[in-house]
């Protein structure tokens, strides 16, 4: 900080993208769980879960790093989020370990068992969702906080504006995963996904329509934030385009256009993470403890800012290299080796 | 019992589960590249055929290692807030360059280790598995940095209660860490080819005496019989490090309490060392061992017990027996690499149904004596979770034991089931044998019968014997 450079405005900024790259990429790969209960038939079921069975290891990492981030830039924020969100925060890990081994599992499981997986697939990935939400809404909703450690109780997440946002979040990857999916699929799965994606978008609208009123009604800094001048002219673009990428969804999925529907899928999702970030902005506790005050020692932010800056771009070139190697529509009964 | 004993049960019991999944991961990750170095020098199907069968168990296994090890990452802040907002500033960036150098890496490869073998050239196709196995031994150095920190901190101030990394140097090469470092990854190693080896073993006692089944076991052996006695080299001198260091944990380890003056140390073989009467009852003793095993010298002698005060003292009793149980599993295996030695001069390796009896017997050895060396070494550092800086007791978030029982409750249930069946379907691919699916030549998609569409040949191929968990059956 001596040198001028605000490390842990660039540290916010780190995690805020390993978590948004965390939202899109496990999004849509939660969202596939989501959506098995829409589809019965096995062998889509398997095209499915093929779409993204050689990239979901990665795609949960950044859950990873976002998580180690925290800890070495924001260790008060970890803390104090992690014994907040205690429970919440177990759900999503034993949701997450179901459907991590059901991916692995239900290839190797015999017909007879193959079911099981597919429902521990589908309740995993309903369970992490919706705790995500869960803890996406009380991180909203601020935690009770003293002398820099956690002071409220163990349900405190408990509020109604934490599960609905539990719900919201469920839309919000379900319409990644049907996006995803109309990208990587052809026929009738393909067909099924562009059906069932423009009650989901709607849905989503509805939801992010609920929490862009709900919050500033509930907190009182969030509607100043918004409503004030200058600002609402700075911010107001935020909700215009949400409204203008949920019906290109709309349009889109109705033609014939393959990676369309994705591409504004991950804008709209995108949009969302801004608002909430404008609202929250600069707390990393909220209500009150701010990025600066939870801040790692500058000597564990330089050195780990390092690294991060250096190999951050190696990751996403080896990344997207991952995707090419498996790019193009999954075939029916096609497996890979 | 108190939510502290319930937090460390909780952590022990994750992390347990959890460090077996790695072990298996990094000895098999390096094994598989080995194996594909070996059939792209010499075009010799043995190999390439063993690849793809350790590949399936790889597969397996590194699923459960990622989701247990999720827990972990999660758990240093829902177990141990008060730990990770003093500490985090040293054992969060360590985390992260973990993240950001070993598990990204393994993740990015991994697609195209497991699922590329006829998406990319032969070439790529060894680098993706290059760098897996590269990301499974620089995830272990960051962890074993972090741990070995928090047993032998050093290079830092506390300012305002909490702790500031002055010279990053002196923290990742803490004194204990190049010793746990080979310690840890000489006893993945030794685990891993235990198991290879008592699944050869399991296949040629049932009379399947095929090329890669004697390969397994071949170079199983040859392993375990370099590997063994280094570890006991390295432990021995990890030993005289942890005396330097924490003499408290050497002490219980030995379950010796004082010492009389003009007396060298015995070595305690057995016994049962009585935490509450400071003595080691029914203690079978060797005079002079103990001086020479841990001051190499006759008459050298080492802190007892009673010179700690009794708040400070680690559970002799627990120490003392897994210490035990790990160096009596790493002299078997010294025995049984010996053995192998032997039978291999006679010629006799694939054919001596005892040896081969041992060999299976052995196969969780390193396993168990990884899990006997961890509760050592982190048993042995109580009641400090950072040694001498900060105590376990300070250092647990807030719960109360109910929110925590209930979790623990459902963590066990949980882990039984969901890693008790992964085991399961790992042993049954291990049936088959690498000799099920041997197509013969490089896998073609065209003629191959794993790419056309299963189920009608499903009487011949189950799918257990997929080449990869993505072998689709459908229509
Ligand atoms: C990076 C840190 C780290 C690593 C690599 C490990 N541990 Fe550990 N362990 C801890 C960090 C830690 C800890 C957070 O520091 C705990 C919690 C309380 C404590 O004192 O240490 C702990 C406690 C703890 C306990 C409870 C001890 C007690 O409370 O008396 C057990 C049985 C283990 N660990 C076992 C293991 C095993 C089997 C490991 C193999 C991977 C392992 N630990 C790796
Ligand atoms: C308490 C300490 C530990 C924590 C917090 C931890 C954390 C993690 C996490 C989060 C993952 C999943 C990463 C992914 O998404 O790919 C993981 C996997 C792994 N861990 Fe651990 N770990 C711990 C102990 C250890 C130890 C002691 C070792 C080895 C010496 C180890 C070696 C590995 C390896 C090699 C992997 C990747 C392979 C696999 O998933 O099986 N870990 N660990
Ligand atoms: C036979 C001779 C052996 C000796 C003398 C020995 C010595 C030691 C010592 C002294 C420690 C505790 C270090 C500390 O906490 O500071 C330790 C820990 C450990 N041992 Fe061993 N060991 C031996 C064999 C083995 C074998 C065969 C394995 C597994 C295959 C093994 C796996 C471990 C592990 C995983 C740890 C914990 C990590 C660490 O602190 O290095 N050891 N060993």
């Amino acid at each position: 900080m001596d040198m001028g450079i605000d490390l842990p405005l660039i540290w916010a900024g780190i995690i805020g993208f390993g978590l948004m790259m965390y939202v899109i990429m496990d999004g849509f790969d939660l969202g596939i769980g989501i959506l098995f209960p829409f589809v019965q038939d096995p062998g889509d079921r398997d095209t499915m879960v093929n779409t993204v069975a050689p990239v979901w290891d990665g795609n949960e990492t950044w859950l990873v790093l976002g998580g180690a981030g925290l800890l070495a830039a924001f260790p008060i924020a970890y803390s104090v989020i992690l014994s907040a969100a205690y429970l919440p925060i177990i759900a999503m890990l034993m949701g997450l370990i179901c459907r991590g081994v059901a991916f692995e599992f239900r290839f190797k499981a015999d017909e007879a068992h193959k079911p099981i997986w597919d429902r521990a697939f589908t309740g995993g990935s309903y369970v992490a969702t919706f705790s995500q939400g869960v803890i996406l809404g009380s991180f909203i909703n601020g935690f009770s906080v003293t002398n820099g450690a956690y002071s409220g109780s163990p349900l405190d997440w408990l509020t109604p504006f934490g599960i609905f946002s539990g719900f919201g979040l469920i839309i919000a990857y379900a319409l990644l995963g049907t996006t995803w999916l109309i990208l990587k699929t052809e026929s009738d799965l393909q067909t099924r996904m562009r059906s069932l994606a423009r009650p989901i978008a709607f849905a989503l609208l509805a939801t992010i329509a609920v929490v862009s009123l709900w919050t500033p009604l509930a907190h009182p800094e969030i509607s100043s934030r918004w409503f004030s001048f200058p600002n609402i002219v700075f911010f107001s673009p935020v909700p215009i385009l949400v409204v203008l990428s949920t019906f290109a969804i709309l349009w889109a999925v109705g033609r014939d256009t393959h990676a369309l529907p994705f591409v504004l899928a991950l804008i709209l999702i995108f949009l969302g993470y801004t608002g909430l970030a404008i609202s929250l902005w600069p707390n990393i506790v909220p209500p009150s403890i701010s990025i600066w005050e939870a801040a790692s020692p500058p000597q564990s932010l330089g050195f780990t800012l390092v690294g991060a800056l250096f190999i951050i771009p190696f990751i996403l070139i080896y990344t997207a290299w991952a995707y090419h190697v498996f790019r193009g529509k999954v075939k029916a009964g096609e497996g890979y080796h | 019992m108190s939510a502290l004993d319930l937090a460390r049960i909780q952590f022990g019991f994750t992390v347990s589960f959890h460090i077996l999944f790695p072990a298996i991961t990094i000895g098999l990750a390096s094994y598989l590249a080995v194996l594909e170095g070996l059939w792209l020098a010499t075009r010799d199907a043995v190999y390439r055929d063993l690849y793809h069968f350790w590949s399936k168990v790889f597969a397996i296994n590194f699923a459960m290692g990622v989701v247990s090890g999720l827990v972990m990452a999660y758990e240093f802040g829902t177990n141990w807030s008060y730990f990770t907002a003093f500490a985090g500033g040293v054992t969060g960036p360590l985390l992260t360059y973990e993240v950001l150098t070993a598990f990204f890496l393994e993740a990015g490869f991994l697609g195209v280790m497991l699922f590329g073998w006829n998406k990319v050239g032969p070439g790529l196709h060894f680098f993706a598995t290059l760098m897996v196995a590269l990301g499974t031994l620089v995830s272990a150095t960051w962890i074993l940095a972090s741990n070995s920190w928090m047993q032998t901190p050093q290079g830092f101030e506390i300012v305002n209660g909490r702790v500031v990394p002055v010279d990053w140097l002196k923290v990742i090469f803490n004194p204990s860490f190049p010793y746990r470092l080979t310690h840890m990854v000489l006893a993945s190693f030794l685990s891993t080819g235990l198991f290879v080896g008592a699944s050869a073993a399991w296949h040629l006692l049932r009379g399947r005496s095929s090329p890669p089944i004697r390969t397994m076991l071949s170079m199983a052996m040859w392993l375990v019989a370099a590997l063994a006695p280094l570890q006991i080299l390295v432990g021995d001198q990890h030993g005289l490090n942890t005396l330097k260091y924490q003499p408290a944990k050497i002490a219980a380890m030995e379950g010796h309490w004082q010492n009389t003056p003009g007396e060298s140390v015995p070595l305690i073989l057995f016994g049962w060392p009585d935490m509450a009467a400071e003595t080691t009852r029914y203690a079978l003793e060797i005079p002079y061992l103990g001086s020479l095993i841990l001051t190499h010298s006759l008459d050298g002698v080492i802190p007892g017990l009673k010179e700690f005060k009794p708040e400070d003292r680690p559970d002799s009793t627990v120490v003392f027996w897994t210490f035990r149980i790990m160096v009596g599993l790493g002299m078997l295996m010294l025995a049984l690499g010996a053995w192998s030695l032997w039978l291999r001069w006679k010629k006799d390796l694939f054919s001596s149904e005892l040896f081969l009896r041992a060999a299976l017997a052995m196969g969780p050895a390193g396993l168990i004596a990884l899990l006997a060396g961890w509760v050592t070494t982190e048993m042995g550092r109580q009641p400090w979770v950072v040694y001498g800086i900060m105590r376990t007791k300070d250092a647990v978030s807030n719960h109360s034991a109910l929110a925590i029982t209930i979790t623990l409750t459902a963590f066990i249930i949980l882990y039984f089931a969901v890693f008790g069946m992964g085991v399961a379907y790992m042993m049954k691919v291990i049936a088959k044998g690498p000799d099920d699916d041997s197509g013969g030549g490089q896998p073609d998609p065209e003629t191959d019968p794993h790419v056309r569409p299963a189920r009608p040949l499903s009487a011949i191929k189950t799918p257990m014997d997929a080449p990869s968990f993505s072998n689709l059956r459908g229509e």
